[in-house]
């Protein structure tokens, strides 16, 4: 019985050369110290894309991809269909992870030099990679097609407007059309399941295959530093002298971290659910504050914090530069130190790059910019700011909640932060300032001159200037109680 | 993945003779062919995706319905069916706007989105703003710029009064490449 299985495997063998093939794939030999915690995130990334490829077709069993039913199928794949809320969940856990550990491992391969000689393609191919996975990340952001997915369209399709010369038609070619509507979700979901998967699966049989022709980076040494004459020759002998079969040799701890992806997703995907769909994709339904997801908020963020005039610039030469830079990476620094003990320079930009982007990420989930449309209607004037205030002073007091300051300024702490809150502004300016600031505006504050009478003006300042600590006296006008005090 | 199986193969002196200069022909004979039929698939193919690579028709005029439903002094948001919309577009054809009526006779017509990054903005009757809910533009209420990131005031529709009701000329989504003014 057991000889009749060997002698069946071994005509399998013998057809497809199984043997052979094991040998120059998973079986080749890597340097020893390349099995080490720092190495698992690219299988890791690999892992969640397999996960992807899996929950993704299963959502296609259900999902219709058309602008007028989109969004009740993502309604019943999220409350009828068996699982459907899961595998929904499943696929965005698993996006956001994928970006997660994508960027770990660019950052490790970075800080261990491996894009150095004779690994450029390998960290081109690897840029690549990221774009595509963002590519996909954007674009399934579009498949769930709630009216955070129509505005971000929208936002898409202004910057394409600030492109120069062809701007009016990337903007046609982006939503096939005029409008943001059907065929642009038609585009959207060829993009997300035909163009980027193929795309991204190509891409990874070149990766790993430089992974196989030019071997993966040993852990780098401080002093060893890669010279082209001689690199090649020593990985060799490196190689052959303290290497092991990548299976088993080196795989272990790639197992442990790709068990523990596993769970987290799973768990992740179990105790926060999917995402959405929030709201009816309709473009006449305007009570809606449009928000990207989590890997898209620092985008947004940038466009908020950049003053106006650069935003153009910054939002189309910007990524170019970024991209060129990437690419040219593996060129600037093609030999040397691989070790991150002797570049301080590559430690510092990784660290700047991640601090930027998390510091940026939670900006946008604050997002002090945006007002607080309900401010004024929903939150209340605190007590303390109304006690003992004369007739006069709380007229003021509507006066602010009626005109919408609220939306933009916080009374302790509560309403709009995208001006400033107002709780003491009497001890920053004085009356005069304060009429001024109203009337004329300035500083990112329309003018409101032309909306409120002298009336609302006098009582809205006379409201404010009482907005000063009990202990502290309200700002005065220097030059004039100069001249009055001798 | 090593190819091991291998064929008998010409030695390089027996190239140079004429039978291979026949067969070199017919190599390049047969890529050729292989590279006009190639293009012959593929001029249409690109054709039909880059279809929407140009600009779409001029606008057209859309009805907004009765000047009635302006009265003077009023700012009001305005529903229209998109004039290009296909059958499957559901809910996303139906294109807002605001509606600015300066005396019952004169108007404004603002497109919805912000001229920043497209972002709904909304109306404050009260403080006679325009707000834009993404990055806090704020337009005054005839539609000029008043503060925030936006780089111009809202976008503005041609409008026209005829036979009662408000037409406006439009049908694309407002862009800084392709405002409505080029409608």
């Amino acid at each position: 019985m057991l000889r009749q299985l060997q002698q069946i495997a071994q005509w399998f063998d013998d057809r497809l050369h199984l043997t052979k093939l094991f040998a120059s794939t998973a079986g080749h030999r890597v340097p020893k110290s390349s099995g080490s915690w720092f190495y698992v995130f690219g299988s890791g990334t690999m892992l969640c894309l397999m996960l992807q490829l899996v929950t993704g077709t299963c959502l296609a069993f259900v999902y219709v991809p058309s602008a007028d039913e989109a969004y009740t199928t993502l309604e019943y794949l999220t409350y009828e269909q068996p699982l459907g809320w899961y595998l929904r969940a499943l696929h965005y856990w698993g996006s956001n992870f994928m970006l997660g550990i994508m960027s770990l491992h660019m950052a490790q391969v970075f800080l261990f030099g491996a894009y150095k000689y004779p690994r450029e393609l390998t960290w081109i191919t690897g840029v690549l990679l990221l774009f595509v996975t963002l590519g996909l990340a954007f674009t399934g952001q579009v498949m769930r097609f709630d009216q955070d997915a129509y505005w971000g369209l929208g936002i898409g399709t202004a910057i394409m407007g600030r492109v120069p010369v062809i701007g009016a038609d990337l903007v046609n070619l982006m939503l096939a059309g005029p409008i943001i509507a059907g065929e642009t979700l038609s585009r959207f979901f060829t993009l997300h399941v035909f163009i980027l998967p193929g795309t991204i699966l190509a891409l990874i049989g070149v990766h790993l295959r430089l992974v196989l022709t030019k071997g993966i980076n040993e852990y780098p040494k401080p002093g060893v530093p890669v010279q082209r004459e001689t690199y090649v020759e020593e990985y060799e002998k490196l190689v052959e002298k303290e290497g092991v079969a990548f299976v088993p040799g080196a795989i272990s701890k790639d197992l442990y971290f790709s068990a523990f992806v596993m769970f987290a997703i799973a768990t992740c995907a179990a105790v926060f659910g999917p995402k959405g769909p929030e709201g009816v994709p309709d473009p006449t339904y305007i009570q809606t504050a449009p928000q990207p997801d989590f890997f898209f908020l620092w985008v947004y963020s940038v466009a908020a914090l950049l003053p106006p005039y650069t935003e153009t610039v910054v939002l189309l030469v910007g990524p170019a530069v970024g991209v060129l830079a990437l690419l040219a990476l593996p060129f600037i620094s093609n030999t040397g130190e691989k070790s991150a003990r002797r570049r301080p320079v590559a430690v510092l930009t990784v660290l700047v790059a991640f601090l930027g982007l998390g510091l940026l990420t939670w900006a946008g989930l604050t997002s002090p910019w945006s007002p607080h449309m309900q401010a004024w209607t929903s939150d209340p004037t605190p007590a303390a700011f109304v006690k003992g205030r004369s007739p006069l002073e709380l007229q003021g007091a509507l006066v602010l909640q009626n005109k919408q300051c609220r939306n933009c300024h916080a009374l302790d702490g509560v309403g709009g932060h995208r001006g400033p809150d107002l709780s003491t502004v009497a001890t920053r300016l004085t009356r005069d300032q304060l009429v001024r600031q109203v009337i004329q505006g300035g500083g990112n504050m329309p003018a409101y001159g032309k909306n409120l009478s002298p009336a609302e003006v006098d009582a809205l300042v006379a409201f404010m200037m009482t907005l000063h600590p009990a202990n502290e006296l309200p700002a005065r006008d220097a030059t004039l109680s100069a001249r009055r005090s001798p | 993945m090593s190819d091991t199986t291998s064929y008998p193969t010409k030695t390089g002196s027996e190239c140079c003779c004429k039978g291979s200069s026949r067969r070199g022909f017919f190599l390049t004979l047969g890529v050729g062919l292989n590279v006009v039929a190639g293009s012959l698939l593929a001029v249409p193919i690109l054709g039909y995706v880059l279809s929407s690579f140009r600009r779409q028709a001029p606008g057209q005029w859309i009805s907004l319905g009765p000047v009635g439903q302006f009265p003077s002094g009023t700012t009001r948001l305005a529903t229209y069916r998109n004039p290009v919309h296909r059958p499957w577009d559901g809910k996303t054809a139906d294109i807002p706007c605001w509606v600015r009526s300066i005396d019952g006779s004169k108007f404004q017509v603002f497109a919805i989105n912000c001229a920043h990054l497209g972002c709904p903005v909304r109306w404050f009757e009260q403080s006679r703003l325009f707000l834009c809910p993404c990055h806090g533009g704020a337009y005054y209420e005839d539609g000029s710029r008043a503060s925030g990131p936006p780089p111009r005031g809202l976008f503005e529709y041609a409008y026209k009064v005829e036979k009662g009701a408000l037409w406006v000329k439009g049908g694309f989504i407002p862009t800084l490449a392709r405002p409505l003014s080029d409608a």
